[in-house]
């Protein structure tokens, strides 16, 4: 006999025993996808060492981001490089405020701006799209048009023309960037919604009575968040990316507040003195932080999105 | 074609007007006017100032007045800081600045990104991808706010090449770094979506069958690939170009180039309403018009769209 005696032993007693397979879950199945995808990985561990970073790292700051060091100042070319005696770990700014302390506080700014940003854009437009999509008919057409109309406005300018009139201030960007970061995900929603809404499960709960409110929050809307998270984390660097310009141009965050754009801007205002490292440190965590944003965006995407399996 | 060209034209009246709308309502809702000032006016000094300027009539009276004078007259009022200037008479001085830098940054994204996507893809998985592939990847992280500075420092601080600002009528090296900046990232994204529209085409039946009935290559890649691949390309251009107009903003700015995103700022910063709303209204007039064409193009060239 060639046939391995141990090893039909082995299945036979597992059949004896009936052992149950595990089956694997969409969730388990895409985990280990985004799992093997190194780059996303690599790109969820950047952004939590940021995260860290920015809750740990006031910890051993030695100045507060108002306080300026008046030792420094007419000297920041010679004095306000980064250093580890005077405890200006990343230099100063122009005005001899401790770097350190600015980015950290920046980078907090800028973080909370995408989180909130891509928050109200779940939760407006996953509701948004998956009513126009489940209810059909003339209330989609207005819906989805006025959605049309909306996107087709430069938001940028408005939200400008907002920050201008209401005060320059972080609270109102927030509310600027929650008011015109839902567009796009309505529509992907209701795309979405209206290929589920004919699928049997849907047409049971009908049958059953279940009425139309709990249809969409218990029906529909659990099936979308797979899309709603590819694109939610797509969208949070687009919403550092708005926030940065806006606060570029001085529009945005006020002092003594500040944001990556706004340390940008500072930093690239002193260049021709040569202290680069004021534009130098905004910058490398703005780089990294957007390189891993996208990078997690992808990878969720492959994990997640039926399309492209 | 026709029809479909005058549906898309009744669909941008109502979102121009909602704009204006939106836009003046946010304006007057706004805690005190654009002359309130350090020292209070008196009351009759003040009224006389409103009543120049319209700003007594009723709101709706006032929408109607100043949509009219833009229909009519293409006329977008007084600035409101500046006193001897028109809104009209900024704008004609900035916009031309604006539209030379900004029509040259779309040609020079839309060419370069194609060639750059269409070269990665015809040479899938070699060297020349995956130095177009990082390219792209790192100009996604460097929109015009950043590149701006970065140039500066290397052509301008370290090599001195070229001149920090100014814009001295167009001269070509007053031009080369705004270009640079305002394009490289929708540069970097055409790139990526030729290259997996490309890929995806190369792949396609009707290719196999050019390559089969044995067509020279350069042909297949021009006459046969290159029109279907360049669709997802064109739907790209509006928002594309949406963003080339708000980045002109950054660009005024950093490099005093004197277009109309220089004037927007400092209107916002000294509340000159007229002239943010007159800018605002032609920016989405622009938007609304280039939106416009991409979908006509669109309908145009892909066959399989029909209205």
């Amino acid at each position: 006999m060639i046939v391995n005696q141990k090893k039909m032993q082995d299945l036979a007693d597992n059949m004896l025993n009936a052992e149950e397979v595990q089956g694997r879950s969409l969730w388990a199945d895409a985990a280990g996808r985004f799992m093997h995808n190194k780059a996303a990985v690599g790109g969820v561990i950047t952004l939590l060492l940021i995260v860290i970073f920015t809750l740990v790292g006031p910890a051993f700051a030695q100045w507060s981001n108002e306080e300026i060091d008046w030792t420094v100042i007419g000297q920041v070319k010679t004095l306000g490089a980064p250093s580890i005696e005077n405890g200006h770990y990343f230099g100063t700014d122009d005005l001899g405020r401790d770097l350190y302390s600015r980015v950290i506080q920046g980078t907090t700014i800028s973080l909370m701006v995408g989180i909130i940003g891509s928050l109200v854009a779940v939760i407006v437009g996953t509701l948004y799209g998956a009513i126009a999509g489940y209810v059909g008919g003339r209330v989609d057409n207005v819906m989805m048009r006025l959605v049309d109309i909306f996107m087709s406005i430069p938001y940028m300018f408005v939200l400008i023309l907002l920050l201008v009139i209401f005060g320059r201030s972080i609270n109102m960007l927030f509310v600027g960037i929650g008011l015109v970061s839902w567009f796009d995900m309505s529509r992907i929603v209701r795309g979405q919604t209206l290929s589920i809404k004919n699928k049997e499960f849907i047409e049971a709960a009908i049958a059953a009575g279940v009425s139309n409110f709990t249809i969409i929050m218990r029906h529909i809307v659990p099936n979308l968040i797979g899309i709603v998270i590819v694109y939610a984390s797509l969208l949070v660097p687009g919403f550092i990316l708005t926030e940065s310009f806006i606060s570029f141009l001085g529009l945005g965050v006020q002092e003594p507040l500040t944001s990556w754009g706004a340390l940008i801007s500072e930093g690239a205002k002193t260049l021709q003195y040569g202290t680069l490292w004021q534009i130098g440190f905004p910058l490398f965590f703005f780089v990294i932080t957007l390189f891993s944003m996208f990078f997690i965006g992808d990878g969720l995407r492959d994990a997640l999105d039926p399309k492209d399996r | 074609m026709s029809i479909f060209i005058l549906k898309r034209l009744l669909t941008a009246i109502p979102t121009l007007l909602i704009l204006i709308v939106i836009s003046f309502i946010l304006m007057h809702s706004a805690p005190g006017g654009p002359f309130t000032s350090e020292r209070a006016l008196p009351p009759q000094v003040e009224a006389n100032i409103n009543a120049k300027y319209g700003l007594d009539k009723p709101l709706h009276e006032q929408i109607y007045i100043y949509v009219k004078s833009i229909v009519l007259d293409f006329d977008f009022g007084p600035s409101f800081r500046y006193k001897d200037r028109s809104v009209n008479d900024l704008i004609s001085d900035g916009f031309p600045v604006t539209l030379t830098y900004g029509s040259i940054s779309a040609l020079v994204a839309v060419l370069f990104g194609v060639t750059l996507g269409v070269i990665a893809a015809l040479n899938h998985n070699t060297w020349k991808d995956y130095t177009a592939l990082s390219f792209t990847f790192t100009a996604q992280v460097l929109p015009n706010f950043v590149m701006a500075p970065l140039l500066v420092l290397l052509f301008t601080l370290y090599l001195g090449w070229l001149p920090g600002g100014g814009w001295e009528g167009g001269k070509p090296q007053y031009i080369i770094m705004p270009v640079i900046a305002l394009s490289t990232s929708y540069m970097a994204t055409i790139a990526r979506i030729t290259r997996s529209s490309m890929l995806e085409v190369m792949n396609s039946n009707f290719i196999r069958t050019a390559k089969a009935k044995g067509l020279p290559y350069p042909r297949i890649v021009f006459k046969h690939a290159l029109k279907p691949a360049l669709l997802p390309v064109l739907s790209y251009m509006g928002p594309a170009m949406v963003g080339l107009i708000t980045g002109s903003v950054v660009i005024d700015m950093y490099f005093s180039t004197g277009g109309i995103g220089v004037l927007f700022v400092n209107g916002a910063l000294n509340r000159d309403y007229s002239t943010i709303m007159g800018i605002t209204i032609l920016v989405g007039t622009l938007t609304v018009l280039l939106n416009l064409l991409v979908d006509i193009l669109y309908a145009w060239i892909d066959p399989k769209i029909r209205y």
